[in-house]
C-alpha cells in the first residue's frame, strides 16, 4: 500500500473544454477518500487520471513517492472496479480474478492459492467456476471486488461501484466495502455521486464542482463547517434548507420571521464586510417545536408560526415541511445545480419547501398553524455572490489536507 | 390444464405448418434426386425407388466437381478478403472518433442496394478486356460489391456491442495494449467476425447472375451457373435428376450452418437493420 | 455514473480555433481514415467505375459481334430502349412483382414473426426452419419449384386440372414466380420484423390491455407503431432487392410469356441480341430506378431510413 499525491491535476480536452482544475490532495497509505459531486463535476476524470486512463495536462502525480504521470496503467500497480464492473464475459469467475496475476506471470499455484482466498472472503467460492452472466448483480460486484483484491496493489480505484445495485444491496455492500478496506489496510480512492455512500464510507471527502474541488474534510467536518453553498447543500440528507435573508439593525429578516444575529454572527458578518442580502442555511435538525424546547435551550434560538404542509412520521423523528413563498430558485448557479441534481426541480411543486426535523413527541399536524423553533447558533450565513460561507469558526484553512 | 392443453395443441399445429413451409421445396428436390430415371416424372412425393445414382453421375463428371471447386474457392477467397477489409473499417467505424464515418455506412448501404445487372455489362467489357473473364479473380471482384458491403455493417454492428471498457479494466490489470487485445478484446470479437464469414459465404455461394454472366467455360463456372447448363450425365437422360442431386449437394453446407450458428446468424441478420 | 470526458463541465470557454486538435486526436482520426481506405477504395472500385463506364458505354452502338464499329451515338440507345414496348412491359412486370411479393411477404412476414415471438414451446425449431429458405441457394429452390409446377414430373402440377401448364402462361407464371420469391425472403423479414418486436415493451401491451385495446387494436394501435423503423428498414431492403429479380425468373421461365423483369431484359439484350450498347442503356435505367425507391423511401420515411441515426 502507498500514498497517493495529486498536486495541481488538470485536465484539459482537445476542444479546450476543462474537465478537472487544478486538484490537490494527498491521500495517506490506508486512507479510504471519497471524492464525491454531481455528475460531471470531474470526479472520474479524477480517478481515470490517478488510473493512467487519461492523460494528465498539468501537475504532478505521485504514487508511493514516485512521480507515475507517464506511466502506463500497468506500471502502476493500482486496481481498479468499474461502475460496469468490466468483468471479462469469456472467462470464468476464476479466470476473472486471476487475469491480472497471470499477466505478471505470477505461477499457478499461487494464482490459485490467491484467487480462492479473496473467494472466500467474498462467499464467492461456489461460484469460481461460472461465468459472470450467470451471476447475480451482487455476485458481479464482489467478483468485480476480488479482482481487485486478489493483486494487492498500491492502491484502490472504485468508480462508482455500488450505483448499478439495488437500494438494499447497496447497503449491504456498503459496510462490506467499509470492512473489507479496514481489513485490508488499502489505500482506496471511491468515487460516487451519492452523498449517503460519501458520508459513510469515507475517512475523507473531497466534494468536487464543475471540475475544481470545494472542500476537502472529514464527513462530519463537511456537515458541520461547510465552506460553501454547494457543499452545505450537498452534504447531508435531506438537505440543508436555504431562505434568503437580509440585515436590518442588527436583525436578520427573513420570509419565516425576524431574528436576533446574536455575537457569533454578527462578528462574523463585520469580520467578513458581509452585503445586506444573504442566503441562510439551516439543517433540518436546528428546527425544533416550538413546545417542545428545553427551556434552558430557548434562550439560543427564535421561535415563529407557520403552516405546515406535511407531516411524515418516520417513529424515531418526524419529518415536517413548510413552503417559503418568496424564493426565486435559481438564486445562484451553486443553488441552481444542486436543484437540478436532487431533481427538485422536475417535482412540480410551486414555492420552495423547507424540511424541518422534529422530535416523535411532537403536535404538529398537516395543514395547521404550528409554532416551531430554530436554533439560531446552527444557523449558516452565505454571501450570495460568491457562495461563501460567513459564519465558519474561523478562517477557511488551507485546502490540501 | 386443458385450456392449456388446446393452446400447446393449437401452437403445434401452427409451428408444424410454419416448418413444413419451410421445408416443402426443399424435400421436393431431395426427393427428385433420389428417384431413378424411371420414376422420375412419377410426380410422386416419396421415390419409390431410391437411388444414389444421380449422386454417382454427377461426381463422375468434371462439370460438376470442377464447378463444386470452383464455388468453394471463389466464395472463400472472397469471404476472407471481404472480412479483413470489413473488419479493418468496421472497427474503425465502432472504436474511433473521425469525420466521414456515417458517409462510409451510407455509402456502403447505397453499395449493397446496387443492382448487379447495372454491372454486368460494363464489367462484361472491362473484364475481357483485361483479360480476367471467366477466371475466379473475375468473379471475386464484383462480389466484393455486396460482400464488402455486408461484411462492414454486420461486423460494425457487432462491435459497437463490445463492451470496450474491458479494454481498460485489462490495462488497469497490467495488460499491455497487444495483450488487451489478444487475451480480451479478440475473443469476444471473433464470434462477430465469424458469424459475418459465414454470412458472406451464403451470398457468394448463392450468386447465380455474375456467375452466368461473367464465365464462359467450366474454368470459374460456380455451380448455381453450372447446373443451368447441365445437360444429363449421358446424353439421352434428362437432366432433371443430375440437377436436383447437384442442387442438394450445394444445399447441405448451407443447412449445417444454418443449424449449428443459427443465432448468431439471426443475430448478425437483424442486429444492424433494427438498431441501425 | 461515468461521464463521458468531453461532456464534462464548464464548456463555457469554448475555444474558438478547432483546428487545435491534440496529437492524439489527430493521429485517431488518421488511423480511422488509413482503416477504411481499403475497404472504399475496392468499393468504389467496383461500383463506382464501372457504372461510369456503364454510362460511357450506354452512349455508343456497340455490337458485340463487331466491336471494332463501335462508335458515339449519344442518347440513341436511351431512345430506343425508352420507346420499345419491351422495356415497358418488363418495367411493369418487376414493379408487378415487386409490388405484390413485398405486400405478401410483410404480411406472412409479420404472422412468422408473431408466431416466433409468442409461441409457447418450440421457438428454437421454428427459427431454424425458417432460416432454410433464406439460406438455400436461390437456384436450387427455384428448380425445385419448376419441377414441382412442370406436369409429369411435379406434384404440384398433378393437382392442377390435367393438360394445364402453369409455367406456360403468362398470369400463372408470374404467379408462381411471386410464389418462389415469396418463399425465399419472407424468412428475411420475419426475422427483421422479430428484431423488432423485441423492442416493444411488454409493459407497454400491458397497459394498452388495461386501457381497454383488443388484441388487433393492440397490434396496430401500439405493435405497429412502435415497430415503425424496423418495418421501414425491411421494407426498404426487401422492395430494393425484389426489383433486382433475376433468379426466379430464369430458371422458371426465362422470361418467356412476358414475365421477364428488367434485369432479365437487360440481360438477354447483353448475352442474346449481343448488344452492348442497348444492354448498359437498360443497366443504367435500372441503376436509375433503384436510386429513385431508395431517394423517395428516405425522403417520405427521413429519419428511419438506416443509417439516419448512425456516426454517433
Amino acid at each position: 500500500m502507498a500514498e497517493i499525491v495529486l498536486e495541481g491535476i488538470t485536465k484539459r480536452y482537445p476542444d479546450g473544454a476543462v474537465a478537472v482544475k487544478d486538484v490537490n490532495l494527498r491521500v495517506e497509505d490506508g486512507e479510504f477518500v471519497i471524492l464525491v459531486g454531481p455528475s460531471g463535476c470531474g470526479k472520474s476524470t479524477t480517478l481515470n487520471m490517478i488510473a493512467g486512463l487519461e492523460d494528465i495536462t498539468e501537475g504532478t502525480l505521485l504514487i508511493d513517492g514516485q512521480i507515475v504521470n507517464d506511466r502506463t496503467p500497468r506500471d502502476r500497480d493500482i486496481a481498479m472496479v468499474f461502475q460496469s464492473y468490466a468483468l471479462y464475459p469469456h472467462m470464468s469467475v476464476r479466470d476473472n480474478m486471476g487475469f491480472a496475476l497471470r499477466l505478471a506471470k505470477v505461477d499457478k499455484a499461487t494464482i490459485r492459492e490467491k484467487v480462492e482466498e479473496a473467494a472466500r472472503i467474498l462467499d464467492l467460492t461456489d461460484h469460481l467456476e461460472r461465468k459472470p452472466a450467470n451471476l447475480s448483480g451482487g455476485q458481479r460486484q464482489r467478483v468485480a471486488m476480488g479482482r481487485a483484491i486478489v493483486r494487492n496493489p498500491k492502491a484502490f480505484l472504485m468508480d462508482e461501484p455500488l450505483s448499478n445495485l439495488d437500494a438494499k444491496l447497496r447497503v449491504q455492500m456498503r459496510t462490506q466495502i467499509s470492512r473489507l478496506q479496514q481489513r485490508l489496510g488499502s489505500t482506496t480512492v471511491y468515487v460516487t455521486h451519492d452523498q449517503t455512500e460519501a458520508m459513510t464510507l469515507g475517512d475523507r471527502v473531497v466534494v468536487m464542482r464543475g471540475g475544481v474541488v470545494q472542500q476537502i474534510g472529514t464527513p462530519q467536518h463537511l456537515y458541520d463547517q461547510p465552506e460553501n453553498l454547494f457543499v452545505a447543500g450537498f452534504i447531508g440528507s435531506p438537505a440543508m434548507n436555504f431562505l434568503h435573508a437580509s440585515v436590518q439593525d442588527d436583525r436578520l429578516h427573513t420570509s419565516v420571521g425576524d431574528f436576533d444575529l446574536g455575537d457569533r454572527l454578527r462578528r462574523a458578518l463585520e469580520r467578513h464586510d458581509a452585503p445586506r442580502d444573504l442566503i441562510v442555511g439551516l439543517r433540518p435538525e436546528a428546527f425544533e417545536d416550538a413546545a417542545l424546547v428545553d427551556p434552558a435551550r430557548a434562550g439560543s434560538g427564535t421561535a415563529f408560526n407557520v403552516d405546515i404542509d406535511v407531516v411524515e412520521s418516520l417513529g424515531s423523528d418526524v419529518y415536517a415541511y413548510f413552503t417559503e413563498d418568496e424564493w426565486q430558485p435559481t438564486a445562484t448557479s451553486e443553488l441552481a445545480e444542486l436543484a437540478a441534481d436532487s431533481g427538485t426541480t422536475d417535482t412540480g411543486a410551486g414555492g420552495h419547501q423547507i424540511v424541518t426535523r422534529l422530535a416523535a413527541a411532537t403536535r404538529v399536524r398537516e395543514g395547521s398553524r404550528a409554532q416551531l423553533w430554530v436554533d439560531t447558533t446552527k444557523m449558516h450565513i452565505f454571501d450570495p455572490a460568491t457562495g461563501a460561507n460567513l459564519t465558519l469558526a474561523e478562517e477557511p484553512g488551507p485546502r490540501e489536507g | 390444464m386443458s385450456a392449456t392443453g388446446r393452446r400447446r395443441s393449437q401452437w403445434a399445429v401452427i409451428n408444424i405448418l410454419v416448418i413444413a413451409y419451410a421445408l416443402f421445396p426443399v424435400w421436393w428436390i431431395i426427393a427428385l434426386s433420389f428417384k431413378d430415371p424411371s420414376t422420375l416424372t412419377d410426380g410422386n412425393f416419396i421415390p419409390t425407388e431410391w437411388t444414389w445414382e444421380n449422386y454417382r453421375g454427377i461426381f463422375q463428371t468434371s462439370e460438376f466437381t470442377r464447378a463444386l471447386i470452383n464455388s468453394i474457392g471463389i466464395a472463400l477467397i472472397s469471404t476472407v478478403i471481404a472480412v479483413v477489409l470489413g473488419t479493418m473499417a468496421a472497427y474503425a467505424v465502432a472504436r474511433l472518433r473521425f469525420p466521414g464515418k456515417s458517409l462510409l455506412i451510407g455509402m456502403s448501404l447505397l453499395i449493397a442496394m446496387f443492382p448487379p445487372i447495372s454491372l454486368v455489362s460494363p464489367l462484361f467489357n472491362i473484364e475481357r478486356i483485361i483479360g480476367i473473364f471467366d477466371t475466379w479473380t473475375g468473379l471475386i471482384i464484383p462480389y466484393m460489391t455486396f460482400s464488402l458491403p455486408l461484411a462492414i455493417y454486420t461486423l460494425s454492428a457487432f462491435f459497437r456491442e463490445i463492451p470496450w471498457d474491458l479494454e481498460k479494466a485489462a490495462k488497469v490489470d497490467g495488460a499491455t495494449p497487444a495483450q488487451a487485445f489478444r487475451l480480451v478484446i479478440a475473443p469476444l470479437a471473433a464470434p462477430g467476425v465469424f458469424t459475418t464469414a459465414i454470412l458472406v459465404f451464403i451470398f457468394c455461394w448463392n450468386d447465380f447472375l455474375f456467375a452466368i454472366s461473367l464465365t464462359s467455360t467450366s474454368a470459374a463456372r460456380t455451380v448455381p451457373a453450372a447446373i443451368a447448363f447441365f445437360t444429363g450425365s449421358s446424353q439421352f437422360a434428362q437432366p432433371t435428376g443430375s440437377i436436383a442431386a447437384a442442387a442438394v449437394v450445394i444445399t447441405i453446407p448451407i443447412i449445417v450452418f444454418v443449424l449449428l450458428f443459427q443465432r448468431r446468424i439471426v443475430a448478425g441478420l437483424t442486429s444492424g437493420a433494427v438498431k441501425g | 455514473m461515468t461521464q463521458p470526458a468531453p461532456t464534462a463541465p464548464a464548456r463555457a470557454p469554448a475555444p474558438k480555433d478547432r483546428r487545435a486538435l491534440s496529437e492524439g486526436a489527430r493521429q485517431e482520426r488518421r488511423l480511422g481514415w488509413l482503416l477504411c481506405a481499403p475497404a472504399v477504395i475496392v468499393m468504389l472500385a467496383v461500383t463506382a467505375y464501372p457504372i461510369v463506364y456503364a454510362v460511357y458505354l450506354s452512349l455508343q452502338r456497340y455490337d458485340l459481334r463487331f466491336p471494332q464499329q463501335a462508335h458515339f451515338v449519344g442518347f440513341s440507345n436511351y431512345g430506343a430502349v425508352l420507346s420499345s414496348e419491351f422495356w415497358w412491359q418488363a418495367l411493369w412486370v418487376t414493379v408487378l412483382i415487386t409490388a405484390i411479393s413485398v405486400t405478401v411477404e410483410l404480411v406472412l412476414g409479420f404472422a412468422l414473426a408473431l408466431v416466433m415471438h409468442r409461441a409457447i414451446f418450440g421457438r428454437g425449431t421454428v427459427r431454424t426452419a425458417i432460416l432454410i429458405p433464406y439460406g438455400i441457394v436461390t437456384v436450387v429452390a427455384a428448380y425445385s419449384w419448376q419441377y414441382a409446377w412442370t406436369p409429369d414430373t411435379g406434384y404440384l402440377a398433378a393437382l392442377l386440372p390435367s393438360g394445364s401448364a402453369p409455367l406456360t402462361e403468362h398470369w400463372p407464371a408470374i404467379g408462381l414466380i411471386i410464389l418462389a420469391e415469396v418463399w425465399k425472403t419472407t424468412p428475411f423479414m420475419a426475422l427483421l420484423l422479430l428484431a423488432g418486436l423485441a423492442l416493444v415493451p411488454e409493459e407497454t401491451l400491458r397497459a394498452a390491455q388495461v386501457d381497454g385495446a383488443g388484441a388487433w387494436q393492440r397490434f396496430f394501435l401500439v405493435t405497429v407503431p412502435l415497430m415503425k423503423p424496423a418495418i421501414l428498414v425491411a421494407l426498404l431492403f426487401r422492395t430494393l432487392d425484389a426489383f433486382r429479380i433475376f433468379d426466379n425468373i430464369y430458371i422458371l421461365t426465362s422470361g418467356a410469356h412476358n414475365t421477364g423483369s428488367v434485369s432479365i431484359l437487360g440481360y438477354d439484350n447483353l448475352f442474346t441480341a449481343l448488344n452492348l450498347g442497348i444492354g448498359s442503356a437498360i443497366s443504367v435505367l435500372i441503376f436509375l430506378c433503384v436510386a429513385l425507391i431508395a431517394f423517395a423511401f428516405v425522403k417520405l420515411f427521413g429519419a428511419a431510413a438506416p443509417g439516419a441515426q448512425e456516426g454517433r
